[in-house]
């Protein structure tokens, strides 16, 4: 849920507002956040599966040090999307385990 | 790449050092891995204590902009989204801004580079929506987004307390504050805001598990002993959606150990503390520390051992007149001191001077 009026920061700035494509599902993002601003926002909690017991994990730092929020960007895998802003037609997805490269086209 | 002082981690240590550093004549690259500068100033968003000259009164994230304004001030040299992977002792750092890798030559450096959050393991503890205080703290001071509505909060320092208070004002229900000891850790005006708030504080407690799918549903807290024992049947079950782990923070100091440097092992000051001298000299010739890194406190004492270094690297450049220099560290210090007062503070002016002594004796 997003925070539209805070008491201290006031309301939620004005941005352009993007479309990002979650496991096949669009999903409002505004541009210059992060993509896991964007998938909380949405209500989506875990963000990936572990390798060996498929367990769920979701946010656990939430500045880019713990690597539990990684996802699919674009195809390439293990991007932590708590330090990765959204781009319009961005394709993320749920990672499996350590994640397949197949699907990347370089960048990003 | 050549620069006088590379400065790693652009958060209140590194900003005030790299102010203080430019706003006489040294030339200063501040280097951050992140998109912006400010480290965790931003997530801020209470008035800092202190006196007028640690800028109390105002909120973290407005020191954060007026410190950004200094930087563009006197002409630092700011590289965002650069990585520093390596630290040699002959003043050496590797870089990555992700395509690209280079080396950047310094006469001095000065490691900011902060803190991470302790984790705590229990049953169920990598469940989604179980996170660190502060990650729920960036969640909605900085991306203004709520992670979840039921909240419990484990541990009573300063950050849970905060973070509590925070987590309300941005619109979620906090369930409790759970602390293992028999007293609130934090202090007393932020323990008291949240208890007129109507959150309770239940001390002598802690969590034994969790249970949830793809996110958290619920939480099991019981009662320990002295001895951190739990009390069979003292359990209760609470509905929650989100857990904030609020247990302390340890130095992010990889590259000290990358480079070399000595440590001493202080649990009050977070664990593993790179040693430093009164001015901030690690115990690597021209490599300095300041901040959380060198021993976890607040933001106030971080901008202030900034300070110091910033300077102390600025006379050994040169730079700075060693008399003027010293007017500044001696009133920087003073600072320090006056941060490190009181039953809060006791302990960590020992541990701070213990750090110095090793110094000396290693």
């Amino acid at each position: 849920m997003r925070i539209k009026e805070h008491p201290i920061l006031g309301p939620l700035p004005v941005a352009k507002e993007v479309i990002i494509i979650v496991d096949g599902k669009k999903i409002k993002a505004y541009e210059g956040e992060m993509i896991s601003t964007a998938i909380v926002a949405s209500g989506i909690k875990t963000f990936r599966y572990t390798s060996k017991k498929k367990e769920p994990r979701g946010i656990f730092c939430a500045i880019g040090r713990c690597t539990d929020c990684v996802m699919e960007v674009n195809g390439r895998p293990n991007v932590r999307t708590c330090v990765t802003p959204v781009e319009d037609n961005m394709v993320i997805n749920t990672q499996e385990g350590l994640g397949i490269w197949e699907n990347w086209r370089g960048g990003g | 790449m050549k620069t006088e002082l590379a400065i790693i981690g652009a958060g209140p240590a590194g900003l005030c050092a790299a102010i203080e550093a430019a706003k006489n004549g040294v030339d200063v690259t501040l280097i951050d891995e992140n998109r912006t500068a400010g480290g965790q100033l931003f997530k801020q968003i209470h008035r800092f204590f202190g006196s007028e000259e640690h800028l109390a009164g105002i909120r973290g994230f407005e020191i954060g902009n007026m410190m950004l304004e200094d930087t563009q001030k006197y002409g630092v040299k700011v590289l965002l989204n650069t990585v520093v992977w390596g630290m040699f002792p002959d003043l050496k750092l590797g870089l990555s801004n992700g395509n690209m890798v280079s080396v950047i030559e310094a006469r001095r450096i000065i490691v900011s580079t902060g803190a991470l959050e302790n984790s705590l393991s229990f049953p169920g503890w990598t469940l989604p929506n179980i996170m660190g205080a502060g990650a729920a703290q960036t969640m909605v001071n900085v991306n203004r987004v709520l992670p979840g509505n039921k909240v419990l909060i484990i541990g009573s320092g300063n950050v849970g307390l905060i973070v509590a208070y925070q987590l309300l004002q941005a619109g979620a229900e906090v369930i409790a504050v759970v602390e293992a000891l028999p007293e609130v850790r934090g202090y007393q005006v932020h323990a008291s805001k949240i208890v007129r708030m109507g959150i309770p504080i239940i001390t002598s407690h802690t969590i034994t598990r969790a249970e949830g799918d793809s996110c958290v549903r619920k939480a099991e807290i019981a009662r320990i002993d002295d001895t951190f024992k739990v009390l069979k049947g003292s359990e209760m079950i609470l509905d929650v959606d989100l857990i904030c782990i609020a247990v302390g923070l340890r130095p992010l100091a990889e590259l000290c150990w990358m480079a070399g440097m000595k440590f001493d092992y202080l649990p009050q000051l977070g664990g593993f503390v790179p040693l430093h001298n009164e001015n901030m000299q690690s115990s690597i010739e021209g490599i300095y520390v300041a901040g959380d890194v060198a021993g976890i406190e607040e933001a106030s004492s971080a901008m202030e051992e900034g300070k110091l270094a910033g300077i102390a690297a600025g006379i050994s450049l040169g730079k700075i007149v060693k008399k003027q220099g010293i007017e500044i560290i001696n009133k920087a210090k003073e600072g320090l001191r006056a941060l490190r007062l009181g039953p809060y503070g006791d302990y960590r002016q020992e541990s701070k001077e213990k750090i110095v002594h090793h110094y000396y004796a290693a």
